[in-house]
């Protein structure tokens, strides 16, 4: 089949490789039908993330259709399915309590090494995102083994467009946790930085919650302009000092709820962690690095802070005063995407929610490469590039 | 000739509650090693399973096989280097039902060795499972090579085979990011 496999830094191709076949028997396949490209692949690609190997197949955003199934799987040959980022299993402790990012058994045994050491305990596994989450090939393929397959990938009606559900798979959910994490209340306002795909769902899910505000921020003004259609009032940080702002908006209390969004593209991983903090102790380091940072500063006394953003290792500068002394809440973690699919699901069909406007770039698997290229030299316009195998080649 | 493990644990003066297997800044030597795991079934099921010694190599990555010999006594095939195998038997020395079973090499083996797992009723979590296994450091050429496999971070090992015994256990499979059959074969070489 083809796939796109990195290679290395800003080196990815459309590679020839194996067939995935059924190996465990609750395991599927499936032929991708559409897969995106997400923000933190952009991560990846510049070679952030530690444990990537020549070869790995990326994508963790990705549908298609089921072609073959194990003894144990639910779902049937040629049923439509849309797959979670997060691989797991549905029977620990974890999953019963719907904390399906928390999965003791989504990552294969010796992969689990690594996150037991740095986080004290490993967490599920992803596809397509290095081998520290489980060395799992990626939907950005013609086809994909799916673990788990009778827990996992939810079965759409038949005659839905593609685009309208794909994003189940990961930013959707990852959005509504995020508003659902701030705890939002009624007559709210609410802050969400970062108007990429998480933010941009955060900002849909924080209104139909009950927010009477939600104020964006971002420096891409396409984004803030989509941000601005779903009702948010925004703010451009390199044209306005945001703090200030939020708070003369907001009559000096600050927000009720603040959203970061940004994660990996201000943060990193481990590496660019590392970078951060040289960059601090030697006085480079920029305020775009600090949304975490600036959210708790600008949160009201007593407020919410949700953590969406990816964060891999230490943060610098973390203002832990603040956070104690206003008595705020932090919730964070990656999304239990599981939990979530059938209720957005619904939302999508009922038109509650829109999901389409995001997608900017439709390309075939065959130009990949140049997606990532364009996703990652601009991100002002390039908001989401859907990928179609059967796309013939530009 | 290794001791019984049963008596084993008197030998360490305790200086707090953490299990005798826990890394403790004066331990030299470690040939005690132990690990515990929660698995989200029952005592019963757990043990019945792990009591069949034959089921080990499903989630014991160094086991080729275990054949029982019978109701006490098996032998033992554990994968050395350069694709050879080392074997031995071993006798259960002790065990009560859904609560524990201990086994003890038998006189002769490469690498004496004991092993010790109980299952501890966890309520709604299921049920606490703890291995113990201690070995003698062996002499002669094969035994150096098999010590060295031993002692290849054998604590990560244990754990890793404890984490397979609950994915099959929970899950009713070995969770693997192999995506052909022939790469899941060579995993599992």
């Amino acid at each position: 089949m083809r796939a796109l496999a990195w290679h290395g830094k800003h080196d990815v191709r459309v590679d020839t490789v194996d067939d995935p076949e059924i190996i465990n028997p609750r395991d599927c396949i499936i032929k991708v039908t559409a897969t995106a490209i997400c923000g933190s692949d952009l991560h990846l690609y510049d070679g952030y993330i530690p444990t990537m190997q020549a070869g790995d197949v990326l994508g963790h955003e990705f549908m298609g259709e089921v072609v073959e199934v194990g003894a144990k799987s639910t779902l049937k040959k040629g049923q439509k399915v849309v797959v979670p980022f997060t691989i797991a299993c549905g029977s620990c402790y974890h999953c019963g309590k719907h904390q399906y990012s928390a999965c003791d058994n989504g990552l294969p045994a010796d992969n689990q090494d690594i996150a037991q050491e740095l986080y004290g305990q490993p967490m599920s596994g992803l596809f397509g995102y290095s081998h520290m989450t489980g060395g799992y090939a990626g939907g950005q393929a013609e086809y994909v083994r799916v673990p788990f397959s009778d827990v996992g990938p939810i079965v759409i009606p038949n005659g839905v467009e593609d685009e309208k559900v794909l994003f189940l798979s990961d930013i959707l959910p990852t959005g509504w946790q995020a508003a659902e994490n701030a705890g939002i209340e009624p007559g709210d306002t609410v802050a969400v930085w970062g108007c990429g795909p998480v933010g941009l769902f955060s900002v849909q899910s924080a209104f139909l919650m009950g927010a009477e505000r939600v104020i964006a921020i971002d420096h891409f003004p396409h984004r803030l302009e989509l941000a601005r259609k779903f009702g948010a009032e925004t703010i451009n940080f390199e044209q306005t000092e945001t703090y200030e702002a939020l708070m003369e908006m907001t009559g000096g209390i600050g927000p009720d709820a603040v959203i970061d969004a940004v994660g990996l593209e201000a943060h990193g991983f481990f590496v660019d962690n590392v970078i951060d903090q040289i960059k601090a102790s030697t006085f480079l380091g920029t305020d775009r690095t600090h949304s975490i940072r600036q959210a708790i500063i600008a949160c009201r006394k007593g407020g919410r802070v949700s953590m969406p953003a990816v964060y891999g290792g230490f943060v610098d500068k973390f203002p832990l005063g603040a956070f104690m002394e206003k008595g705020l809440t932090l919730k964070t973690g990656q999304t239990h995407v599981q939990h979530y699919m059938p209720a957005l699901l619904n939302a999508i069909m009922d038109g509650k929610i829109d999901t389409t406007f995001l997608i900017s770039h439709r390309m075939a698997l065959e130009d990949a490469p140049k997606g990532y290229k364009m996703f990652h030299d601009n991100q002002n316009e390039v908001t989401k590039v859907v990928l179609k195998p059967d796309f013939a080649a530009a | 000739m290794t001791e019984d493990i049963s008596t084993r644990d008197d030998r360490v003066e305790p200086r707090d509650d953490a299990p005798p297997t826990t890394r403790k800044d004066l331990d030299g030597d470690r040939e005690l090693i132990g690990r515990a795991v929660t698995i989200n079934r029952p005592a019963a099921e757990l043990y019945a399973y792990f009591r069949d010694f034959a089921n080990l190599a499903s989630f014991m990555e160094n086991v080729e096989r275990v054949d029982v010999i019978d109701a006490r006594r098996s032998h033992w095939v554990v994968k050395a280097p350069g694709g050879k195998t080392v074997e031995w038997d071993a006798t259960v020395t002790d065990e009560v039902e859904n609560e524990s079973i201990t086994w003890q090499s038998d006189d002769g083996a490469d690498v004496p060795n004991s092993g010790r797992v109980t299952f501890k009723d966890a309520g709604a979590r299921g049920t606490i499972v703890t291995a113990t296994i201690a070995y003698d450091p062996p002499g002669g050429t094969i035994g150096r090579i098999i010590a060295k496999m031993f002692q290849r971070e054998p604590a990560i090992q244990a754990r890793r085979d404890l984490r397979r015994f609950k994915q099959l256990m929970e899950t009713g499979e070995v969770a693997t990011a192999a995506w052909t059959r022939k790469q899941h074969e060579e995993e599992m070489a």
